[in-house]
């Protein structure tokens, strides 16, 4: 399978990429690892008349750290972050969901600013980001500016993001350090693409109530979404195993749960509560 | 037609250029401008790693990849790993320990086991599993595949302590 013609630009700066977005009217597309943008291309689902190659730019690389969050460049790909010691010592949950994405070759080329602006339903990070309240550091015309994943994820496959920005790299906030986390996914058993994918954070006070709780979720419904309804009813409870099971029925109050031929809605529905239940469980007993 | 985009990259060990459409792929780059039909293409949707090659030292799948995106790289390919007589760790173990049926998923397997002993030279059992998720076989079963990448850490590390290179590909070996 062979994509539609376009015409191909290697862009050797951030500013030459905006401009040459802004001149290509709406008609150009970034190419980042290439890791959705070409399987789409081949398909002929998505013939963009330009593709702006960022792949090389190495200032949008990295990670660091930055008070209480890791500052995490747009183009690091699924195996730094995976590997990362700085990713690995104060987030392993995303290390964790990152070393679950696709396979071996699919993270070596695959990036995390290209994950969250693809804004696939079925993608890992995107519940990773809301659970650790994600900053997206986006740059544009008019200079750059800060936006919170929260409300960035539109639909499938459509984002916030203007056309012509781009987005140079995601902070994530490191956690109390007695929290615990986890993600637990349900793989597709044919696209390894999360069916539901559960991402948990958690701490208890020194009396055993739960004093942190941020759970979201990727995968049953149309965006990722964060399950307010499961942290509400477990802020300041003392997790038992019934306050768990309750609490872990309410996982997909949030979303706007889909349904397809491999996966019923009821069958989502259930497969949200399974996975928050076991992830409380991990985590709070 | 869209202006063809002039793309020079070394492919084991050799140096070379070509003006390409910016849309052909790199495995039709490897295979068809350059002849080197060893990388091979199963499945085309990014799926199986037939089409697994190396590219600055990275295992990645070729037929997801434009060729334009390889430019300044570095790519290495079954051709590189070995020759009769002279065979990569790699491929003397797959032939050890019968890590092939029909050899079609065969390159693509070899280069990602490489890619796997790279970044951890004495992977476990399940490690190896893991690394080999994107591969698929529909001959062996897997098992003697296993085999023969443990047998690969086993020789590369002999091999190391006695030229301190184990790991080069590509050029003159
Ligand atoms: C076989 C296979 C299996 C996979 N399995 C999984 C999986 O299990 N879980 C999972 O989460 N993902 C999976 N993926 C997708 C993978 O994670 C992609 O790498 C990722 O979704 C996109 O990142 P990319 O760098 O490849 O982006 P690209 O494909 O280059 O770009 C994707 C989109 O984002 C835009 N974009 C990219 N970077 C930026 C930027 N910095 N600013 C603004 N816009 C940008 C592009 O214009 C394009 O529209 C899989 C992919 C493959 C091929
Ligand atoms: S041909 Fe590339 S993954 Fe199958
Ligand atoms: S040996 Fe035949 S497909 Fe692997």
């Amino acid at each position: 399978m062979i994509p539609n013609q376009f015409s191909y630009v290697r862009a050797e700066s951030i500013d030459e990429a905006i401009r040459l977005l802004h001149e290509s009217n709406g008609e150009g597309k970034l190419l980042a690892g290439g890791h959705s943008l070409i399987p789409l291309m081949k398909f002929r689902l998505t013939t963009p008349s330009t593709l702006i190659d960022i792949g090389h730019l190495s200032e949008l690389r990295g990670v660091r750290k930055a008070e209480n969050r890791l500052v995490i460049g747009a183009l690091t790909t699924h195996r730094e972050v995976h590997s990362h010691p700085l990713v690995q010592e104060h987030l392993p949950v995303l290390a964790k969901a990152a070393g679950q994405i696709g396979d071996l070759q699919v993270r070596n080329r695959g990036t995390i600013g290209g994950n969250l602006a693809h804004a696939d339903p079925a993608a890992d990070l995107p519940a990773v980001a809301l659970a650790l309240d994600a900053m997206l550091e986006i740059q544009g015309e008019d200079g750059a500016e800060i936006a919170s994943v929260d409300g960035f994820f539109l639909g499938p496959l459509v984002t916030a993001l203007p056309d012509t920005s781009i987005l140079t790299s995601v902070s994530f906030l490191i956690p109390p350090a007695h929290a615990k986390s986890t993600y637990l996914k349900y793989a597709h058993p044919a696209s390894g693409y999360a069916v539901v994918g559960v991402c948990a954070i958690a701490a208890k006070d020194p009396d055993g109530a739960v004093e942190f709780i941020r759970i979201a979720i990727n995968g049953v419904a149309d965006v990722a979404y964060h399950c307010v309804a499961v942290e509400q009813k477990l802020q300041g409870q003392l997790p038992t195993e019934e306050t768990i099971r309750e609490a872990a029925l309410l996982a997909a109050e949030d979303g706007e749960i889909g349904s397809d031929h491999f996966a019923s809605e009821e069958y989502r529905r259930h497969l949200c509560s399974v996975y928050t239940e076991r992830a409380l469980r991990d985590l709070l007993l | 037609m869209a202006k063809k985009v002039e793309v020079s990259v070394t492919v084991n060990g050799k140096a070379y250029s070509a003006e390409v459409e910016p849309r052909m792929l790199l495995v039709h780059f490897l295979r068809e401008t350059l002849n080197l039909t060893g990388t091979h293409i199963g499945c085309d949707t990014s799926q199986c790693g037939a089409c697994t090659v190396m590219v600055n030292g990275e295992a990645v799948k070729s037929c997801t990849m434009l060729a334009v995106q390889a430019a300044g790289c570095q790519v290495t390919t079954v051709e590189g790993l070995g020759e009769v007589g002279n065979l990569h760790p790699i491929q003397q173990s797959f032939w050890e320990k019968h890590g092939l049926q029909c050899g079609f998923c065969t390159p693509g397997v070899m280069i990602a086991s490489i890619g796997l002993l790279q970044q951890n030279p004495n992977p476990s059992e399940e490690e190896i599993r893991d690394a080999l998720e994107g591969v698929i076989c529909r001959c062996t079963g897997y098992q003697f595949i296993v085999e023969a990448v443990k047998h690969a850490a086993q020789l590369m590390a002999v091999d190391e302590t006695e030229t301190g290179n184990a790991l080069q590909i590509g050029e003159g070996r």
